[in-house]
């Protein structure tokens, strides 16, 4: 994707030009320091995956072909508890499916067709939706998707086998409190979510269903089964408190 | 293929699937308030039962060790606005620590 993608208007540039390429370039600068700092923590997912059970090359295809951070990081804690691929593939389906709505309404932003749509979709995550509706101004908001999302993509990748190496050269995971680090991803994957006071009931909900669940269902269901307070609660609560993402509402990014 | 393979393909498949969902229906199919309030509320849902199960539980036992100080850490950590990674860090460093101890 060009930088600059505007014409060059003489040697000095009109004032509106040099606004949009000032405004161009504090987009980039955020795309960049969020993908920084996102794409660091494919670290940790890479070596909790390799801690979960799975090789090399299944933990580089998570963050290649699922890439939605939360949704990998349930797959691997699911599948690290012993629970069965249904159980896996429905809970980060479910945990992926706030991304349907981040899509919907990228795509009013992006106006694409064809591959650049399918590309579009794969990018389309908490962080770049929440770059690109920081913006105020419909260009540098799709140049916020895109920069986000594929500074996020490159590091996240990265990283990821930065963490599955380091994660496979150290062995046991419980003696490096590697079990403990997958519960603190999980708390700070939810804690930027847990702003208004549905989001505390329904999370405290969860934790009991999940625990109460825990020595008589199979691995994996209690965890599917705390989804089923949120739906009870989401459809009986009329006030808007966890909104769309509309513009400014998209905040709580925490996981590609 | 290992069922491990297909649980990985499968599940890239359907998350990939729901993103592109969102991009090719009509937008007001789902920006119905209450859709968006399901949407968010399962998510907060699903991670907070994740990290309940990953706290407290092993092999289908509900116990309490060194992964719930490590938690109460990272939760501190959080509160103070710390990174991801440290937070994440930390909590292994914790727990690990405690172990190392006995």
């Amino acid at each position: 994707m060009p930088a600059h993608p505007l014409p060059a208007a003489g040697p000095d540039g009109t004032p509106e030009d040099t606004g949009r390429a000032a405004a161009r370039t504090r987009v980039i600068r955020q795309a960049a320091s969020v993908s920084v700092a996102t794409g660091v923590y494919g670290v940790s997912f890479g070596a909790l995956a390799v801690a979960a059970g799975l090789d090399l090359a299944q933990t580089m295809a998570l963050s290649l072909l699922m890439f939605t951070g939360g949704s990998q990081f349930a797959f691997i804690g699911v599948v690290g508890a012993g629970g069965s691929p249904v159980a896996a593939v429905a809970t980060a389906g479910l945990l992926g499916s706030r991304n349907a709505l981040y899509g919907a309404a990228m795509a009013a932003l992006l106006r694409h067709r064809g591959p650049r749509r399918w590309a579009a979709a794969h990018l389309t995550i908490d962080e770049s939706t929440a770059v690109a509706v920081a913006q105020e101004d419909p260009v540098m908001a799709r140049a916020g998707f895109w920069w986000t999302g594929l500074g996020v993509f490159s590091l996240w990748n990265l990283f990821t086998v930065v963490g599955a190496l380091v994660g496979d050269a150290l062995g046991d995971p419980a003696r490096w409190g590697l079990d403990a680090a997958a519960a603190a991803a999980f708390l700070g994957l939810l804690w930027p979510r847990l702003g208004g006071r549905t989001a505390q009931l329904v999370a405290a909900c969860a934790v009991v269903v999940a625990l109460a669940l825990t020595p008589v269902a199979p691995a994996g269901v209690p965890v599917l089964a705390a989804a089923v307070v949120a739906v009870l609660v989401g459809w009986r609560d009329p006030t808007p408190r966890l909104g769309r993402p509309a513009p400014g509402s998209v905040t709580q990014g925490d996981a590609p | 293929m290992t069922s491990t393979w297909l649980a990985v393909l499968g599940a890239a498949v359907l998350c990939f699937a729901i993103k592109l969902l969102g991009h090719l229906v009509p937008e007001h199919w789902l920006a119905q308030p209450r859709v968006a309030r399901i949407a968010g509320l399962v998510t907060v849902a699903l991670l907070a039962a994740l990290v309940g199960v990953q706290t407290f539980t092993s092999g289908g036992a509900v116990v309490v060790d060194a992964r719930l100080v490590a938690v109460g850490v990272a939760a501190v950590a959080l509160a103070l606005r710390a990174p991801f990674v440290v937070v994440v860090v930390l909590a292994a460093l914790v727990a690990a620590g405690l172990r190392a101890l006995g």
